[in-house]
Formats: C-alpha cells, sequence, structure tokens
C-alpha cells in the first residue's frame, strides 16, 4: 500500500516550480495574494526594516548593539530570566495539562468533558488584562490565596507570591494553559483506545499501558503543546510587565522600554532579532526531534 | 464442568444500567475447539466477548478458563490473546515489537523472546518485514501480525473480535483460511465473535447463534443449516422457505405434515424429537437450492405445482420465485442450465427429498 502512496509524490517533486506556479488559475491568484499580501506587508517591509536597525546605523553596518547585548550582565541576566520563565511556564502548563486532556480523552462521562472543556475555554475567551489584575487581587499580600494559608495556619507571614518571578510563572501558567490543553486534546483524540485494551489482554497493567503506549503516542501534542507555549511564553509582555515588579524583567519589557522610554531603537532591534533567533533555533531542534519518530512523520 | 472443558460460561448475564446485554448464557467451548458467535447487531455477541476477555465485568454468573474462575480476574491477569478488529498494533512499534511486547511484559530474556518473535514470524511468512512499521504493512499482513502477537505469549484462549471485518471481500476468503490454519496448528481454543455467516460457517467448529441477549442454538456449521432450532436461526444463516403445517403422524423418523386440504408433506426426523412432535402446527424449512424440478410426481418424495413468478440469475444458478396455489411464496435455486425449462407465468412442479427438508417450532401462531 505504502509503494502505491510514494509513486505521485516523487512525481510532484520533479514537475518545476515555475510549471506549479502555472497551475494556478486566475482566481485562485486573487485567492492567495490578497491575504498573502497582507502577511507579508508585515513580514517583509516592517520587520526587514526593524530588524535592519540592529546592524546598521548611520555609520553603515555594525555589530556593537549585540556586542553590548552579550557583554552586558542585565541584558544576559534578562535573557536568562526570559528564558527560565518561560521553560517554568511550559513545564508546569505541561503538568497541569496532561492530566485534563488524558481525562478528556478517557471519560466517558460526558458531563466530565463538558465541565472540562468549560474550565479551560471559558477563560480563554475573557480578556487577557483581566485576567492578569485578577491573578494580581489573588495572589497580592493581603490577597486571597494569603488570607486563606493564613486563616488555616500553614504561613504566619504572607507569601511573596506578586511582584517576582513566581507570580508571573503562576499567571502565565493559567493563561498559556488552554493552548496546551488543546494541543494536548487534538494529539490523544487520535490515538485509538483500542490499544490500551489491547496492550491490557496482553498482561500490561494499566499503568505499564499507559507508560509504553498512551505516552509514547501522545509525544506528538507534548512537543507541539510545549512549542507553543513556549514560544508565546517567551515573548510575553503584559502579565510579566504587570505582575512581575522591578526584579523581573523578561525581554519583552525591554524591548518596550527601548522603544518608548530610552529611544533605544537600534537595540530594541537587536533584541527583537536575538529574541526571534532563539524562537527559530527552538523550532528547528522540534523539527528534527519530530524527524525521527515515526508516528510524528505520520502527522506532518 | 467435565475434564478437558478449555473455557465454560455460566448463567452469565450482563445489565447496562436496566438493558440486559447478555440474558443467562451458558457456553462451554472444548479444548482446541473454533467457535463463533454469530448474531446480529446488538445481538449481545460483542458484549459476551468482552466478559470473556474481562474489559466488562458480569452482573451475574461466571466465567471459567481451565477450571479455575476468572469472573472477578482483571484483563491483564486472565492470560487471554485478543485480535482486535482494527488490528490495534501499536504504530509506534516495529513488527517485532509488537510481537514481543506481551513476552516483554513477562520477564523473558532477550534471547528467548528473539527466538519466539522470529519462529513465530516464519509461522506467518513475515520475517522479512521484522522492522517494518505497521502503517508500512497492507491490511492482510497488519491482520497476521496482529494474530501472531496474540498468541506469541501460549494463551490458553484466544479471542477474535470480527477479525476480517476490516478486510475486502477476496483478502476476506484467504485470511479466512489463513487463521483457521494456523489456529489448527497451534491448536489454541478460540471464540470469535462475527455477523458475517460465510465466515462463521467456514471457519467454525461450532456456531453459537445469539439474540437478544440469549444464545438460540449452538451447534456445528452442518446441523446449524441443516437443522435449525426455531425460526431465527433458519432465518438467520442462509435463504430458507418456511411453509406453515400440521404434523399428523409420525412413524419411523418420518414426519407426515398437512400443509393444506390437498397436500402432505413428508419429512424425516430425528427419532428422540418425533414424540412431542405429533399433532403439533410447525414450519417446514426447505433450503432454496434443496428444491430441484421435478420430471413427475415419483421423482421426488414431495412435490408442489406453482407458479413461477420471477427468474433472477446469479451466475451459477438461477434463484426463481414461485407461488402455490395457497397463495405462499417458495424460492428455489436451480442449476443455471436448467433455466430453459422454466419460463415466468407457466405451472412447473417442484420437488425434493424427504431429508432435505426440516421442521421447526412455530413459534408465532397466526
Amino acid at each position: 500500500m505504502i509503494e502505491v502512496k510514494k509513486e505521485p509524490r516523487i512525481l510532484a517533486q520533479r514537475v518545476s516550480f515555475s510549471h506549479r506556479l502555472a497551475r494556478i488559475s486566475g482566481l485562485q491568484w486573487l485567492l492567495l495574494i490578497i491575504p498573502l499580501g497582507y502577511i507579508m506587508i508585515l513580514m517583509v517591509f516592517s520587520m526587514m526594516d526593524f530588524f535592519k536597525l540592529s546592524l546598521f546605523n548611520e555609520d553603515g553596518f555594525t555589530l556593537e548593539y549585540f556586542s553590548h547585548i552579550f557583554s552586558t550582565d542585565i541584558y544576559l541576566k534578562v535573557l536568562w530570566v526570559t528564558l527560565k520563565i518561560a521553560l517554568l511556564v511550559t513545564f508546569f502548563s505541561l503538568i497541569v495539562a496532561y492530566p485534563l486532556a488524558y481525562m478528556l480523552v478517557r471519560t466517558t462521562s460526558k458531563l466530565w468533558k463538558k465541565i472540562i472543556l468549560a474550565s479551560v475555554l471559558i477563560p480563554f475567551w475573557i480578556s487577557l488584562l483581566v485576567r492578569t489584575f485578577a491573578w494580581s487581587i489573588l495572589l497580592r499580600k493581603n490577597g486571597v490565596i494569603n488570607m486563606i494559608l493564613m486563616e488555616m495556619g500553614i504561613i504566619d507571614q504572607p507569601l511573596e507570591l506578586i511582584y517576582n518571578t513566581t507570580g508571573v510563572v503562576i499567571a502565565m501558567t493559567h493563561i498559556l494553559l488552554p493552548y496546551m490543553v488543546l494541543s494536548l486534546y487534538s494529539v490523544m483524540e487520535g490515538i485509538d483506545q483500542r490499544l490500551l485494551l489491547a496492550a491490557q489482554s496482553m498482561g500490561a497493567r494499566p499503568w505499564k499501558a499507559f507508560t509504553q503506549v498512551f505516552l509514547p503516542l501522545s509525544i506528538p501534542g507534548v512537543l507541539s503543546g510545549s512549542l507553543l507555549v513556549f514560544v508565546m511564553g517567551i515573548g510575553y509582555f503584559i502579565t510579566p510587565a504587570l505582575l512581575g515588579g522591578s526584579k523581573t524583567t523578561m525581554i519583552s519589557m525591554l524591548i518596550e522600554s527601548n522603544i518608548n522610554t530610552t529611544l533605544n531603537w537600534h537595540l530594541a532591534s537587536a533584541l527583537a532579532l536575538v529574541l526571534f533567533m532563539a524562537t527559530l533555533i527552538l523550532l528547528f531542534i522540534a523539527v528534527l526531534l519530530t524527524g525521527k519518530n515515526p508516528v510524528l512523520k505520520e502527522l506532518e | 464442568m467435565t475434564l478437558g472443558n478449555s473455557l465454560s460460561v455460566v448463567n452469565a448475564t450482563k445489565y447496562y444500567k436496566k438493558f440486559k446485554a447478555v440474558d443467562d448464557v451458558n457456553l462451554t467451548v472444548n479444548q482446541g475447539e473454533f467457535l463463533t458467535i454469530l448474531g446480529p447487531s446488538g445481538s449481545g455477541k460483542t458484549s459476551l466477548l468482552k466478559l470473556i476477555a474481562g474489559f466488562e465485568q458480569l452482573s451475574n454468573g461466571s466465567i471459567m478458563l481451565n477450571h479455575q474462575d476468572i469472573s472477578n480476574k482483571k484483563p491483564y491477569e486472565r492470560q487471554i490473546g485478543m485480535l482486535f478488529q482494527n488490528y490495534a498494533l501499536f504504530p509506534h512499534m516495529t513488527v517485532f515489537d509488537n510481537i514481543a511486547y506481551p513476552l516483554s511484559l513477562r520477564k523473558m530474556t532477550k534471547e528467548e523472546v528473539k527466538q519466539k518473535v522470529e519462529s513465530i514470524l516464519k509461522l506467518i511468512h513475515l520475517e522479512e518485514y521484522a522492522q517494518r512499521y505497521p502503517e508500512q504493512l497492507s491490511g492482510g499482513q497488519q491482520q497476521r501480525v496482529a494474530l501472531a502477537r496474540a498468541i506469541v505469549f501460549n494463551p490458553p484462549l484466544l479471542l477474535l473480535d470480527e477479525p476480517l471485518g476490516a478486510l475486502d471481500k477476496q483478502l476476506r476468503k484467504q485470511m479466512q483460511l489463513e487463521i483457521k490454519q494456523i489456529q489448527e496448528h497451534v491448536g489454541i481454543t478460540t471464540v470469535s465473535v462475527t455477523h458475517d455467516q460465510e465466515e462463521a460457517l467456514t471457519m467454525s467448529d461450532k456456531i453459537c447463534v445469539m439474540n437478544k441477549g440469549r444464545i438460540e442454538q449452538v451447534d456445528s456449521p452442518e446441523m446449524l443449516y441443516k437443522q435449525p432450532k426455531n425460526r431465527f436461526v433458519a432465518e438467520f444463516i442462509g435463504e430458507i422457505n418456511l411453509i406453515k403445517g400440521q404434523v399428523v403422524s409420525v412413524t419411523d423418523g418420518n414426519a407426515m405434515v398437512k400443509v393444506n386440504e390437498g397436500m402432505r408433506v413428508n419429512i424425516e426426523i430425528n427419532k428422540d424429537v418425533a414424540e412431542e412432535m405429533k399433532n403439533k402446527s410447525m414450519l417446514i424449512g426447505l433450503r432454496p437450492e434443496n428444491i430441484q424440478i421435478a420430471r413427475d410426481q415419483t421423482q421426488f418424495h414431495n412435490t408442489i405445482r406453482v407458479k413461477v413468478l420471477e427468474t433472477i440469475y446469479v451466475g451459477e444458478a438461477i434463484n426463481i420465485k414461485t407461488k402455490m396455489d395457497t397463495g405462499e411464496e417458495i424460492m428455489a435455486k436451480i442449476p443455471a442450465h436448467m433455466s430453459e425449462l422454466i419460463v415466468k407465468g407457466e405451472e412447473i412442479l417442484l420437488g425434493w427429498n424427504s431429508k432435505d427438508a426440516c421442521l421447526i417450532p412455530d413459534e408465532t401462531p397466526i
């Protein structure tokens, strides 16, 4: 069967690019050009122009902005904090989302399915700003969480939950959680549940069946969800800006202050390019990782 | 419990909420036997298989495997091999790893696993495919791998869930024989579930016909076809004409059945049931292929004059739809070369011998 499938694919590659372009008819061109043009205006003109600032100034080509970034402690520290927060958020959202998505596909109760989906999706529909402020109310010194913990006698002093990394990670995990749950869910839903029954019939205890069959098959969802959350997290602005305080600065906040406050657009551009490259490298690694897995190949 | 019984289902009942999916089922499968549970959808056949596999819990009754009650055991404790309808091969494992999976759960050394997998790959003629992934195999090959994986750990019982449902007709016939061959070679007790009567008839030693959660009849394919116990079985397996009649006399393994004033039919019956049949209202079961065209009234034990309503050419034979004087319709299957004897609208004489028909209790008096 697979041999039959492969044949047309090879043929398609042999057809030249110009030939393939010629196959697109007039109306199809129109349908392509309008949305593509809309996207490309930003990509080509605006972004290229902006990134050009990082490599060129009045004196011509220069690498001084990059060398400035990589030789100044504060910038390296911000890069590190950004990376750390993005990784922590990815990690925690995975920890929270995996059981949720798993229950979503495994439960036979329609009610539970609805409850889980609603609890994931309703926050998704509420404005980001509202959610961030809601978290600041919950997390501050005399906020609900500290009040309850002190009332119960678990702590004597209020915990420092806000204006630091902890607060940013808690709120960002919550905000980015739906992306993780939905990525996992879409892959898990495609896993044939009978595979688990099959594993059990061969003598695998449920935990073994899960770790040896379900988990490996859900890895594409773990990767795509993690990638999505990480990429969104690494460039996040509003939540760290409102909940991070002065100690927790992420790279997007630095870019913003360079543009709006210090008016150093060259440096802002260089920082943005560093962020962009970091994202690209991660995407590349992810593609490499997925390339080796036969299940993932199938999904492409 | 007699010795050598491999699987016994005793008074098995399964409720889904208030719905009785399996209703007081008793079934015994002997060592090495191939039993097929046959029934329409919703007959409870799949529920019964799930109960045996342990995927569902019995509401009542018990299931014994080699004299051990396994009713309360988890599926992974039951040691039952199962072949799923869609094969359920692990897509992230190679053919080798798929087959090795049940062995690896049993703490065998790598050499033992390798040797067992290789010998079973030989049995299914897929030695060169060990390092391929399931998606790179054809449907029939996947089927064979799934079968190998289900029997490689020497389970005492093999369950087949609609094993050939996903294959096209030609491949299905080939796989029927292949599965049967492997099953006989290994000598494993097998319970299969299907709604395909042809599959059941070709593969099984015994067939269990289910309907509405109950067992209608358990018999060899031949007996089931020749001597259905009730109307459901008669109509579910193959084509059959059912003619109402009254048993008027029973002599020496022969029953005389009165269809109407002018017509009496002679039917061979089992002597054991002769007494209880007397004067009962019964259905005469007559397979279309057992009816032939008669030259005169003496050529067969029974003859009947009918009018031809319709002829349908089906290749090797012609199905003819006819009508008796009483208005009842009779279908007959006549070899194609006799087609010139049949003319639409004309009367013909049909005949059959007394051993070619059977008597079925008439449960629906009208």
